[in-house]
């Protein structure tokens, strides 16, 4: 709640509080899924679960890129790399993400040659700059940064950079949630739609959800007032007995989302059948792969990569709590073995995963070594 | 990379293929406006960028209501940061070439 006080229409959110308790029913239980890992950072921020009735409840969804990428495809990137000739250039958010043998960070340590790089184009830049080396980009994320990084293929093919490659782990979101959907032990009411990868895929792609599984789906924007609206939105749908996709976010987000995006994603990638996800397994066609086109810029077609796969341990319950079936701290690990600093499971990863948002914000206690040491 | 951080364009780039400057609040960097080939930019527009690329144009207000979602989500620092690292070859002395450290 102390967050929710520095904001500028505290007025609003109060009204916003009132009509989502007066539009529950309390003879109901509400399951709504927020997708994106953006919505999940920014309601336990403000501290959102507070305004909420307690027979409405939020479950943190699949929409944290670097939380669902298996470590496997660390090892994979990383095992390109491990050649001196070559620079290993990500995101910062990948940084520190472990894989069998250390995150990128420590293979630095171990003199690797990884970068930083904060957009696409600049390890374009990276391969331009340093033609004796070869760069791999360690692609990640949803449809936000997809389009980049298209576009950043379609550069390096323009302007001739055969040092360059791209090793391309992007997923898309509604795959995600069909699979999450058809998991038999789900039950959600409706969605809180993902507000940036909507800004690039549009309000249509998610028309199936409202029309075949009859769920409401409202996409949002970040701010506190925005998701509590989407919240009221859903809850008026459920009301009246309808399923419809609304945008609360139209300020940002086109109902068409961004065709130039689109039209560079649909030229440089192609589904691939199944991809693993963290914490749900194989998904089919959910994840994309550079088009054969363009496999002079592909890792995975240049080099060889050996395909390594590391099973979650299976005390951890990412699965479950990522379709809600658990709270975060409802898993045997949480806060205990598994913490944002050492993580073990998915979730616990990035600071938009749901089980580090949980740990961040909700005052956490100490763990003593006696109870550790019980576990 | 999650970030969706508004800027201005301060300048559109008559060398470079769809590139423009755009100020972040007071920092200023090249971005691609490669995504937005189906709008009109011109200089004094808002844009949302990720990962360098401006991905939809947005109106002054909606610009003001972003920067204070940024601070708001603590996430600030975080945008500025990634706008510095914008544009490799910009920037010749200190953060050229940084390495991997956060």
């Amino acid at each position: 709640m102390r967050y929710v006080d520095e904001f500028r229409q505290p007025e609003l959110i109060a009204k916003a509080g009132e009509e989502i308790r007066r539009l529950a029913d309390p003879l109901r239980h509400y399951r709504i899924m927020e997708v994106c890992g953006g919505h999940t950072h920014a309601i336990y921020r403000f501290g959102l679960k507070d305004l909420l009735p307690s027979n409405v409840e939020l479950i943190h969804g699949p929409g944290c890129p670097v939380c669902v990428l298996p470590m496997g495809r660390i090892d994979d990137g990383l095992s390109v790399t491990a050649n001196p000739d070559f620079i290993f250039a990500a995101f910062g958010d990948m940084m520190r993400v472990p894989g069998t043998h250390g995150s990128p960070l420590e293979y630095k340590a171990r003199g690797m040659d990884v970068r930083i790089v904060y957009s696409p184009s600049d390890a374009l830049k990276l391969a331009r700059r340093n033609p004796e080396k070869h760069v791999m980009f360690f692609a990640i994320g949803f449809e936000t940064t997809a389009p980049s990084t298209a576009l950043t293929i379609l550069r390096a093919e323009l302007e001739g950079v055969r040092n360059f490659s791209v090793f391309c782990n992007h997923v898309t979101i509604i795959p995600a949630i069909r699979a999450i959907l058809d998991s038999p032990d789900m039950r959600l009411d409706g969605f809180v739609g993902p507000g940036h990868v909507s800004t690039v895929i549009g309000c249509r792609p998610y028309e199936w959800i409202a029309k075949r599984e009859h769920k409401p789906v409202v996409v949002s924007g970040f701010e506190p007032l925005d998701i509590l609206q989407s919240i009221v939105m859903l809850l008026r749908q459920l009301r009246n007995g309808e399923a419809k996709v609304e945008n609360q976010y139209k300020r940002v987000v086109p109902w068409d989302g961004n065709r130039a995006a689109l039209r560079a994603m649909a030229e440089v990638f192609e589904l691939r059948p199944y991809f693993e996800w963290r914490g749900l397994g194989f998904i089919s066609q959910s994840a994309l792969k550079i088009r054969p086109a363009y496999a002079q810029w592909d890792a995975e077609q240049r080099f060889t990569v050996p395909g390594v796969r590391v099973t979650d341990p299976k005390a951890a319950q990412c699965g479950e709590v990522l379709k809600g079936v658990l709270k975060p701290s409802q898993c045997k690990l949480f806060g205990r073995e598994c913490t944002p600093e050492t993580p073990i499971g998915a979730l616990m990863v990035s600071s938009e995963g749901s089980c580090a948002a949980h740990y961040n914000y909700q005052h956490h206690k100490p763990v003593t070594i006696a109870n550790a040491v019980a576990l | 990379m999650c970030l969706a951080i508004p800027g201005r364009i301060v300048a559109l780039d008559s060398d470079a293929r769809n590139q423009a400057v755009v100020e972040v609040v007071g920092v200023r960097r090249k971005v691609d406006l490669g995504l937005l080939q189906e709008e009109s930019i011109r200089p004094g527009d808002w844009v949302l960028i990720h990962v360098g690329f401006a991905m939809s144009k947005i109106s002054e207000a909606d610009a003001a209501d972003q920067i204070r979602t940024l601070a708001l989500l603590g996430e600030s620092e975080a945008a500025i940061e990634e706008v510095r690292g914008y544009g490799l070859e910009d920037e010749k002395h200190s953060n050229n070439e940084r390495g991997a450290g956060p």
